[in-house]
């Protein structure tokens, strides 16, 4: 795909000016993809990685599904910034990275505490001294 | 060169955070340069109890200056003042000195390390639960709900050598960071419909527009609700709450139980009486669900408990119901009576879990059973535990009596009568399991002497404890007195949650 498109711009590039109106159009042919599709691929995204976390045994993967719902919702909040017209939106993403940051860190240790004291492994099933 | 202008901070309203933040910070720069050289905990101990005291000095500060000059706010809005932010954060801050009292010889008793780290990671705890009693904007929410649960997780997994601390830090990390992302969606989905996070804005947004397609808004309202409802512990989302509570350090569930959930309401209350009044028939309706799911789930779910720490995890969860049949009401004596029993109900479960940690024990294990003796063998520490059961029954010369009564007296006002009579019948169920404890400790006396024996090798290897720790006994006699002061005369605590709920 990536390789035809730069095959396309090999094509018309002798052409200074055409080139330019021609990379103007690619622009508003993205910009023509509306905003639900990048909030209907975040909800996918968010479900994704919801469901990962519910069903999937290992912690580590657990811990991938958590970033990815963060990320999903990092997606929306840029999708609604970019239909609201409004900055904050983008801004709040930056705080969302520096959180899911300190989280993770938090939660590794975590894990390499666990591993610490058994080897065995860390999936969910060994974690089951206390039943709720 | 773009200028940006950064927005004017008044120091005055942000000051006990900035307090609690500033000491833990000094407290870690302590550690770090003084190394293995001198003791540091105990230093930080008093370094951590002086700013907590710096903190509520603030507070105090603070309420004058919302009773003279009403409520305002700072930061460019992202923070409000207000009585409702004060009084939540005097429940906080009292909630961790309590705390950090426990936990000297709590750690001491368990040979758990006890670093200075441990005193800065409560602060910065206590910090992020004092932002949320003042966020007034959902990212503000969102921030300061992180800036209290990492430091909660590192402390329920804070003794590494055991498991089941190990564990419930796990399970706790694992369920918080899962709450946290669906609160975070709620809140795209909230800015995506009403274009702003400010909950004035959102307020503002609906008062003068109507949504032709309210499905985003509702979606992330839910959202919000759910994420909260995890942190809080009401039933659909409570199955993290007895496991943690159950495996964390007895002082850090103290901790959990009563400073987060007052925090998690208070964030709760603000975000649906500011920003979606317009929408309290919507959450209404889901909060009797979750009210009425959360009494029922509580109650039954304690009933079948057969360990101490345990059956005070569900009993909390119970309460978390009561506390939502305030929320539910909608209205300003909703509110209130929610506030005083958030207030009451710290001061009962940080004496029941002061009781946990002074019946010592290996991995904090005390099955019900095993009870059996202590009305005989120690005479004091029964009698507090059944002071503070009956207090959290409700039993009319205590605060829990007054806080029960509170709750319903608003649902009755707000015409809630089904969820009235849920309260009151789940609260004969809870009657039960607290006075089968009761009866556990003093009617099993026959046959005393066979399980004196039985019953040492549990607790072997334990140093044995012949009287109460002056701290631990302090953190009781505190809750003892509150929880009989509040009970005998309720008005001042109902007047100052008065003051509180009417300037939201």
């Amino acid at each position: 795909m990536a390789h035809g498109a730069r095959d396309g711009w090999a094509e018309r590039g002798p052409s200074g000016p055409r080139r330019r109106r021609e990379s103007g159009n690619v622009v508003i042919a993205v910009q023509h993809l509306s905003e639900n599709w990048y909030l209907a691929f975040a909800a996918i995204l968010f479900s994704v990685g919801a469901v990962g976390l519910l069903v999937r045994r290992n912690v580590l993967v657990m811990f991938m599904c958590v970033e990815l719902m963060l990320n999903a919702v990092n997606v929306t909040f840029v999708a609604f910034s970019r239909a609201l017209n409004d900055i904050s939106g983008q801004a709040i993403v930056f705080f969302v990275l520096v959180v899911a940051a300190a989280e993770v860190a938090v939660g590794l240790a975590i894990i390499v505490a666990i591993f610490r004291r058994r080897r065995s492994g860390a999936t969910a099933d060994d974690i089951d001294l206390l039943r709720g | 060169m773009i200028a940006i202008a950064a927005p004017r901070v008044d120091w005055y309203s942000i000051a006990p955070v900035v307090i609690l933040v500033a000491t833990g910070l000094i407290i870690v720069l302590f550690k770090a340069i003084a190394r293995n050289r001198v003791r540091t905990y105990e230093p930080a101990l008093v370094v951590g109890m002086m700013g907590l005291a710096a903190g509520a000095f603030f507070l105090m500060k603070q309420w004058s200056m919302v009773v003279d000059g009403g409520p305002s706010d700072a930061v460019a809005h992202m923070i409000a003042l207000d009585g409702f932010s004060v009084f939540v954060g005097v429940v906080v801050v009292v909630s961790a000195i309590l705390m950090l009292l426990l936990s000297t010889d709590y750690l001491a008793e368990h040979r758990i390390e006890s670093r200075p780290e441990y005193v800065a990671l409560v602060l910065f705890s206590a910090a992020g639960m004092l932002m949320m009693a003042g966020a007034n904007d959902l990212i503000v929410v969102f921030v300061a709900l992180e800036v209290l649960s990492i430091p909660l997780y590192v402390l329920a997994a804070y003794d590494r050598t055991r498991a089941r601390s190990l564990e419930a830090g796990i399970k706790y990390f694992v369920l918080g960071a899962f709450s946290s992302a669906i609160l975070l969606y709620g809140v795209a989905l909230t800015y995506g419909a009403t274009g702003t996070t400010s909950l004035a804005g959102i307020q503002n947004f609906l008062s003068t527009n109507v949504l032709v397609h309210e499905g985003t808004l509702i979606a992330g309202m839910v959202l919000l609700l759910v994420g909260l409802a995890f942190k809080i512990g009401a039933v659909p989302f409570h199955m993290w709450t007895p496991d943690v509570y159950e495996g964390a350090p007895s002082p850090v569930t103290a901790f959990m139980a009563s400073a987060t959930k007052v925090a998690g309401f208070a964030v709760l209350i603000r975000i649906l009486y500011t920003a979606l009044p317009q929408y309290s028939t919507d959450w209404r309706q889901l909060l009797f669900a979750l009210a009425a799911l959360t009494l029922l789930g509580g109650s039954i779910g304690a009933l079948l408990q057969t360990d101490l720490k345990r059956l005070l995890a569900y009993s909390s969860i119970a309460h978390a119901g009561y506390i939502l049949i305030g929320v539910q009401a909608g209205t300003v004596k909703g509110v209130q009576s929610a506030l005083v029993y958030l207030f009451i109900y710290a001061f009962m479960t940080i004496g029941a879990f002061a009781i946990v940690v002074a019946l010592g024990g290996r991995d904090d294990l005390h099955s019900i059973a095993d009870l059996r003796t202590y009305g005989r063998r120690r005479p004091v520490i029964a009698a507090l535990l059944a002071f503070f059961l009956l207090a959290q029954a409700g039993i009319p010369p205590t605060a829990g009596f007054i806080a029960k009564l509170g709750v319903f007296g608003a649902a009755a006002q707000a015409h809630s009568y089904a969820l009235l009579i849920v309260g009151v019948v789940t609260s004969v169920i809870a009657a039960f399991f607290y006075l089968k404890v009761i009866l556990t400790m003093y009617a099993a006396e026959d046959d005393g002497g066979a399980t004196d024996d039985t019953c040492e090798p549990a607790t072997e290897g334990v140093v044995a404890r012949p009287s109460l720790g002056l701290p631990v006994a302090t953190v009781l006699v505190v809750c003892v007195a509150m929880t009989i002061w509040i009970g005998v005369l309720p008005t001042i605590i109902i007047d100052f949650a008065r003051d509180a709920s009417l300037i939201i």
